[in-house]
């Protein structure tokens, strides 16, 4: 069986050097009830870079991701084991500040989940529940984060409207430009663009690719071409463990291990 | 083997799925087939009623004569029949105090000549019903005044403006003083139980007595001008040639329907609406009008909500927002169930039991004390029949609150919280209004039903002619201890109640189409706030 062959040959998976590392996994597993997800991950993200996840579904990358922000907090039989540092801090430990952290990890979900508010309170929102009234400061915000996601010529004209009647790639631009609202220093994104069609897809991706000049994105995606076109660094995950991370040219063009060519050539998975 | 539903052509058309859009289609046919004709019976009935239909004079072979309003016409039975005719009329000949009865049916066969005399009038009197006449004469004291119907008319303004002033010096002047004396009366009590100061009691004493004779002073006044109305009285002719004596003062209002166009005839039609909707009743609740009843309604439906739709949300939070999902939270919800489906008599011995005798009970002694025995709110009253109410559509409320809660989809609430958002930040900010539509149809829903329920009001505070509304200008303006009159009990009342019930079913009808009218109005606002809310949010999730 490759699971048990994987769980015996090799404890250790293949990862570079990162040189200034925001985001520091190590040892982490976690279990839903008795069954665990996650093996032991170990792995580091590099600021400002765009960094990919990939794998088949249920390999525990999105749960992964969720750990970073400690949004498996909600699920009332998760249980963590291991340690996930932003900015050398344990955001586990227990007197850690989780309003805070997510304050610094902004996230994108695979489904648009715009409030339903008008555009302008979607994205003043994280300022508004934060105390930040001052309309200036919130007018300020809202055209600097709509430029951001390039969404602001097209929807400059409604934002008193409601974000509900806006397109389907619409309402997620919406989401990334509300995430950057309240300037976080990690972005997660969990499969941003799997309900997209590939025009808004395009354009989500030109987005990223603006946003990485300032902001260190980590993303979920099943599209290998995806991966490929934005990320710098790709992590391939199997059944809940980190097979191998690389830069993502290397990654796609010579990858270490035979199972990530497999996989990243569309072999298997 | 060939497949059963192959054979033969009456399998073919069943495979085409027609014959079940057709059971389908026909259910629902049915069933608005079913509520149109409720509805349209009581518009029949009750909008008819107030229309002043033409006076018939009769005159029988035998050389009787009546004079009515046509009320109805059946086939009599043919067991019954004694005549050649088929068919009798039911006519109200009015009259109560000369005939005795209202109504009197008239063999078709019995009929010499049916006429439409131009000169008959209808008195509407405030005491035994209506009185069908020829006007003879005005008289003032002994002296005749005139015969003209103008002249009668205008003195039929003067003497209704009389009896207005005569109608607030009792209800405002008078009732102001009562109030006086009798809150002077419990002090009084009070010092006497409590040191007894006879300095006091005194003073007490002295201010009353001013009462008494400031009522004195009203008492004449009121006296006089009874007098000056009494002395008005109209000599009327019967069809049978007699002539009464009815007194100006007595009468609501006089018109002659044989001579009034489509426009007269209307303006008559609406002024008894008018006076149906904004007036009292009078005789025991089958005539005049019902505006304490619609009050009592409306402020009943207004309390219940306030009183259910904030609990009902609030435990639908927790059901739904905080509580740990497991056993007990299901248990809860069964049984949250269930208590909507408790016949709302049981909810109705309850409040009587622990709104009124129990919390009602305990805040007479503690606060009324001096009162007792005579209760203030150990007895029922709009506010424990709001309660109880509210009691009985509290789990209608939570379970589409609850509902409305989990439709807002998981990924808002997890948006907001990546966003840095407290649970209650969240909460109070995404998902309430994200449920906002949906719990105002729950609002929807409790509004529906509680105003349609009267069984647990009977016995919580329902009365049939309360005296007072539950609000008025008299310091502190609510009083929820009242007893008040609910449109439901109201129709109970004058349909089973009233001792003249064949002229009061049409009230019966017309309240029927009022109480229904209210509930769809009441309806129709939240409807319209929840539409609103929809387009503001877009309505693409709710």
């Amino acid at each position: 069986m490759a699971e048990a062959e994987l769980a015996n040959t090799r404890s250790e998976a293949i990862v570079p050097d990162i040189q200034n590392p925001i985001v520091t996994v190590s040892n982490l597993s976690l279990y839903y009830g008795e069954t665990q997800a996650l093996f032991d991950i170990d792995m580091q993200i590099p600021e400002h870079r765009v960094t990919a996840l990939i794998g088949p579904s249920g390999c525990g990358k999105s749960t992964l991701l969720r750990c970073m922000n400690r949004l498996n907090d909600l699920i009332d039989s998760v249980r963590i084991k291991g340690v996930v540092e932003i900015d050398n801090d344990d955001i586990y430990n227990s007197g850690y500040d989780v309003i805070s952290l997510r304050r610094q990890v902004g996230m994108v979900f695979q489904k648009s989940n715009p409030f339903p508010k008008s555009i302008y309170e979607n994205l003043v929102y994280g300022l508004r529940i934060a105390g930040e009234n001052r309309r200036a400061v919130l007018d300020e915000v809202v055209e600097r984060s709509l430029q951001a996601a390039a969404l602001w010529d097209e929807v400059k004209d409604r934002l008193d409207e409601s974000a509900l009647g806006l397109s389907g790639g619409q309402q997620q631009r919406l989401c990334i430009a509300r995430a950057i609202a309240v300037e976080p220093a990690v972005i997660l994104m969990d499969e941003p663009c799997s309900a997209l069609d590939p025009i808004a897809t395009g354009r989500i991706e030109e987005t990223i690719e603006e946003l990485k000049k300032q902001y260190t994105i980590v993303i979920v995606t099943h599209n290998m071409q995806q991966a490929s076109r934005i990320s710098d660094y790709t992590a391939f995950f199997y059944l809940g463990r980190l097979i191998e991370m690389a830069e993502t040219s290397e990654m796609f063009t010579n990858p270490q291990l035979e199972q990530t060519e497999d996989y990243v050539t569309g072999r298997f998975g | 083997m060939k497949n059963l539903l192959n054979r033969g052509p009456s399998a073919q058309v069943w495979k085409t799925g027609v014959p079940f859009i057709w059971l389908t289609g026909s259910a629902l046919a049915l069933c608005l087939l079913m509520i149109t004709g409720l509805v349209a019976l009581v518009m029949y009935n009750g909008t008819g009623f107030f229309w002043p239909s033409d006076i018939e004079a009769v005159i029988f072979k035998d050389g009787r004569k009546a004079m009515g309003q046509r009320w109805d016409k059946q086939e009599i039975p043919a067991s019954n029949r004694t005549g050649s005719g088929q068919f009798r009329i039911q006519l109200k000949v009015g009259n109560r105090d000369v005939y005795g009865s209202d109504f009197q049916w008239i063999d078709e066969s019995d009929i010499q000549s049916t006429d439409y005399p131009v000169d008959a009038v209808v008195f509407e009197r405030r005491e035994w019903g209506n009185f069908y006449g020829f006007v003879e004469a005005l008289y003032e004291g002994e002296n005749r005044v005139s015969n003209t119907w103008d002249v009668l008319q205008a003195q039929l303004d003067k003497t209704r403006e009389r009896h207005e002033q005569i109608r607030q010096i009792e209800k405002d002047a008078i009732g102001d003083l009562n109030r006086q004396i009798e809150s002077l009366r419990l002090k009084k009590r009070e010092i006497e139980f409590g040191d007894g100061n006879a300095d006091e009691i005194d003073a007490i004493d002295r201010e009353s007595r001013s009462y008494w004779e400031a009522y004195e002073r009203l008492a004449d006044q009121l006296a006089q001008l009874r007098a000056a109305n009494e002395i008005y009285r109209i000599d009327v002719r019967l069809i049978g040639g007699e002539v009464r004596q009815i007194a100006t003062a007595d009468v609501v209002r006089a018109y002659r329907p044989n001579r009034l166009g489509m426009l007269g005839k209307t303006s008559v039609y609406l002024s008894r609406v008018g006076e149906f909707l904004f007036d009292e009743p009078r005789e025991s609740n089958t005539e005049g009008g019902v505006f304490p009843a619609i009050f009592g309604t409306v402020m009943m439906v207004f309390l219940m909500s306030l009183a259910a739709v904030p609990f009902g949300i609030l435990a639908a939070l927790y059901l739904r927002e905080y509580a740990r999902q497991g056993i007990l939270v299901r248990v809860i919800r069964i049984a949250v169930n269930n208590l909507a489906g408790v016949p709302s008599i049981v909810f109705g011995m309850f409040g009587l039991g622990f709104f009124v005798y129990g919390i009602g009970g305990s805040i007479d002694q503690f606060f009324f004390s001096e009162a007792l025995p005579a209760p203030t709110y150990g007895t029922g009253g709009i506010l424990w029949a709001s309660l109880t109410l509210a009691l009985l559509t509290v789990p209608v409320m939570i379970v589409s609150a609850e509902e409305a809660l989990s439709a807002v989809p998981s990924d808002v609430r997890a948006g907001s919280l990546a966003l840095g958002a407290t649970k209650l930040q969240t909460i109070l900010r995404v998902v309430l209004p994200g449920a906002l539509p949906g719990i105002l149809t729950g609002i929807i829903l409790v509004i529906a039903r509680g105003a349609g329920e009267v069984a647990p009001l009977m016995i919580t505070g329902v009365v049939k002619l309360a005296p007072a509304l539950p609000v008025d200008g008299i310091w502190p303006f609510f009083h929820l201890e009242r007893k008040f009159m609910h449109l439901g009990f109201h129709i109970y009342d004058v349909g089973f109640q009233s001792p003249n019930v064949e002229a009061a079913r049409p009230m019966v009808y017309t309240t029927t189409l009022l109480l229904m009218g209210i509930v769809l109005a009441l309806n129709l606002v939240a409807i319209l706030v929840r539409n609103r809310l929809r387009k503001r949010f877009g309505g693409a999730t709710f």
